[in-house]
């Protein structure tokens, strides 16, 4: 890390920017990258979309928002509770895809940066 | 129903102080345990990135969930129904953008601070002085808007009012007193104890602000038979309002009959709120310095997992403890002892623990209750301090004036300064400022940090193109358009409950949230200033890419 300022601490491993700039056009970081982005920002885009609607909702359609769906529970509290499910889901399912299709393969191509970047 | 301050004796208050005294032994305990093997810059900015996943997670949640949540949500919810319930809602899903775009990324990029990962692929000095500026100006809004609520908040929780004595002294010695001892406590958290003394501290107040939180919804749903319609059914019964509080609008967005121009404002500001919430959590500099702590960007991911574990469950009890407040003590009672709600949650302690046990029970859940309170109050504040001296040290002092020739111990020196020195200002500005109305400052807060850091964070991350020019246009146009915007609104001048009051009026901005406005600005800025600059650096955007992803050449933990 040329840039940052020094300190102390154990020197940075001996690899360079360049060494690691180069796995950039590696067919398998090309293909990891395209995998995590292909789940991470469809996904993110969903989230923010129903979060949006939901405050969408709740300024413009109050009437539905106020349907009483049983008891005292209506529309507006239920969409809300929504947003919790939707967020924990989500959390749960980025975990298993890093477990299957991210965390392995990121981490062999850090070893063959770190390792065998130079030879 | 009894307010506080009738039922509050002097004993029950030495209860309630022994408690608070018990927190200060065992968190200076943990600080100084914390600062005995704090040596390195990178003990002190980042906790020797020694921490666990659930360290962490449990450390975000301290540091995330404030006196703000914690009082004023479930306050809100007492006094305005559904509308509290908006509010946790964007600071729950908000933490989606930084599990799935920021947290891995950025701690395999950077060092200590935000402004390391802006500033990698960049000229160092104008990135690293504007995203310093920005975090910095978000860090102090934050932290003066707790600031300025912590001596009401003490003495509300110690039960003195107006016209009251305790221990000599009385409502406006104590409201000082509770500033100053707070301000000395977060500067001996920081600068004794470092980042690991501060993670440690926030990780025992996180565990005690939501295990009694968790406690006190337990019970709430216990008198409820754990049915939760019937508590709403109560609740809206209570407020006076029948159904409508639980439907949006008696807080947001509130449709002014006959006036449609200002109903169609305040529906726009509810949305801007919203976006500013959503977005503005993934731009909080003391919330992403806090995934440096972890060994490796999958920790720092998975600490995520367990804050939004944590953090949801939070809301979800703010939920029943502010609709139990509502149905269970009832809004006069609450309004009475304080107009902004926030002695909600501490009345239903007193009120649940009075059920239970009569008044020394009552006592008893009241003085836990406050004890928890106090706890939001401490890891917060301590957890902005601890941003902003990383920031003057890393970034300004060692990276802009240094040009990062300064040793680590130099700076760690200049971060213990910085860190007394942010402290002490804290402390006059809120005790001059404690009469005025500072809340807009979270909104603040959130909007500078939604308008100008999490589009340069995500550009810089994501955008090749994405240059010098742009980064410092991006921070500086987010920054400058949301402070603008907030001074020209109606929270700054032209009401009653405005900063300046009804006399000054300059207020032609008609929403107090900006970032409806504030983000689309920050974000055009970013775009117009890349493309206006012909610099460009593949290389570095390779290298960057491929370290956020693979984490290769990151940080690593210290091994000592």
């Amino acid at each position: 890390m040329a840039t940052t300022p020094d300190s102390d601490g154990p020197a940075p491993p001996e690899v360079t920017d360049d060494q690691i700039a180069a796995m950039h056009d590696d067919p398998r970081f090309v293909e990891l990258k395209r995998t995590l982005f292909r789940f991470t920002v469809p996904v993110l885009l969903a989230a923010l979309a129903w979060y949006l609607v939901y405050v969408l909702l709740s300024a413009y359609a109050r009437g539905v928002m106020g349907i009483v769906l049983f008891g005292n529970i209506n529309l507006g509290l239920v969409l809300g509770l929504t947003q919790f499910v939707v967020t924990f889901w989500v959390t749960i399912a980025y975990s298993r895809f890093t477990a299957r299709k991210f965390d392995q393969q990121s981490a062999d191509l850090r070893d063959d940066i770190m390792n065998g970047g130079r030879r | 129903m009894n307010t506080l301050a009738q039922e509050m004796s002097d004993s029950n208050r030495i209860l309630t102080i022994a408690l608070f005294m018990v927190m200060v032994l065992v968190t200076i305990g943990i600080t100084i345990q914390g600062g005995r093997t704090t040596r390195t810059a990178t003990d002190f900015h980042s906790g020797g990135r020694g921490f666990s996943a659930w360290q962490n997670g449990f450390a975000v949640a301290g540091d995330y969930v404030s006196a703000a949540s914690f009082l004023g949500i479930a306050g809100t919810i007492a006094l305005y129904g559904y509308d509290g319930f908006l509010y946790s809602i964007g600071f729950l899903v908000a933490w989606l953008v930084a599990l799935l775009l920021v947290a891995e990324s950025l701690r395999n990029s950077g060092r200590f601070t935000v402004a390391d990962a802006l500033s990698y692929r960049m000229k160092q000095r104008p990135v690293r002085t504007a995203a310093a500026v920005s975090t910095l100006s978000v860090s102090i809004f934050y932290l003066l808007a707790q600031m300025v609520g912590t001596g009401a908040l003490v003495t509300l929780l110690l039960g003195i009012k107006e016209g009251e004595t305790f221990l000599g002294m009385d409502s406006g010695a104590a409201k000082v007193a509770g500033i100053v001892v707070t301000g000395l406590l977060m500067v001996a958290y920081v600068a004794f104890g470092g980042m690991k003394g501060t993670t440690w501290v926030q990780i025992f107040q996180a565990c005690v602000k939501i295990g009694l939180a968790f406690v006190l919804a337990i019970l709430v749903l216990a008198e409820y038979n754990f049915n939760l319609s019937t508590l709403l059914g109560d609740a809206a019964q209570a407020s006076g309002q029948g159904a409508a509080f639980l439907e949006p609008g008696l807080r947001y967005g509130t449709e002014v009959a006959g006036d449609s121009l200002q109903t169609l404002w305040n529906k726009l500001d509810l949305i801007s709120l919203g976006l500013a919430l959503v977005l503005g959590t993934a731009g909080l500099p003391h919330v992403l310095i806090r995934f440096y702590t972890t060994p490796d960007g999958k920790t720092a991911r998975k600490s995520v997992n367990w804050a939004i574990g944590l953090i949801g469950m939070f809301y979800l009890l703010t939920l029943v403890l502010g609709f139990g407040a509502a149905a269970m003590v009832g809004q006069e009672a609450i309004i009475a002892e304080n107009p902004a709600g926030n002695s909600a949650a501490p009345q239903l302690s007193q009120v649940i623990g009075e059920n239970l046990a009569g008044s020394t029970g009552g006592a008893i859940m009241l003085a836990l209750i406050a004890s928890a309170a106090f706890a939001a109050i401490l890891s917060v504040v301590a957890g902005l301090i601890i941003a902003c001296s990383s920031s003057l040290a890393h970034d300004l002092y060692n990276g802009v004036f240094k040009r990062g020739k300064a040793s680590g111990h130099e700076e760690v020196i200049f971060a213990k300064f910085a860190a007394v020195g942010v402290g002490a200002i804290a402390v006059v500005i809120a005790v001059f400022a404690q009469d005025l109305n500072v809340a807009f400052l979270v909104a603040l807060a959130f909007a500078v940090a939604a308008s100008a850091n999490l589009p340069t964070l995500l550009f810089s991350l994501f955008w090749k193109r994405f240059n010098t020019a742009g980064a410092v246009a991006g921070i500086y146009g987010g920054l400058i358009s949301s402070i603008g915007l907030v001074i020209f609104s109606p929270t700054f001048s032209s009401t009653p409950t405005s900063l300046l009051g009804e006399g000054v009026d300059i207020a032609w901005f008609p929403l107090s949230n900006p970032g409806l406005v504030s983000i689309p600005l920050g974000l055009i800025c970013a775009v117009v200033g890349t493309l206006m600059s012909s610099e460009s650096n593949p290389t570095r955007f390779a290298s960057m890419q491929v370290r956020a992803l693979t984490g290769a050449g990151a940080e690593k933990a210290s091994t000592h």
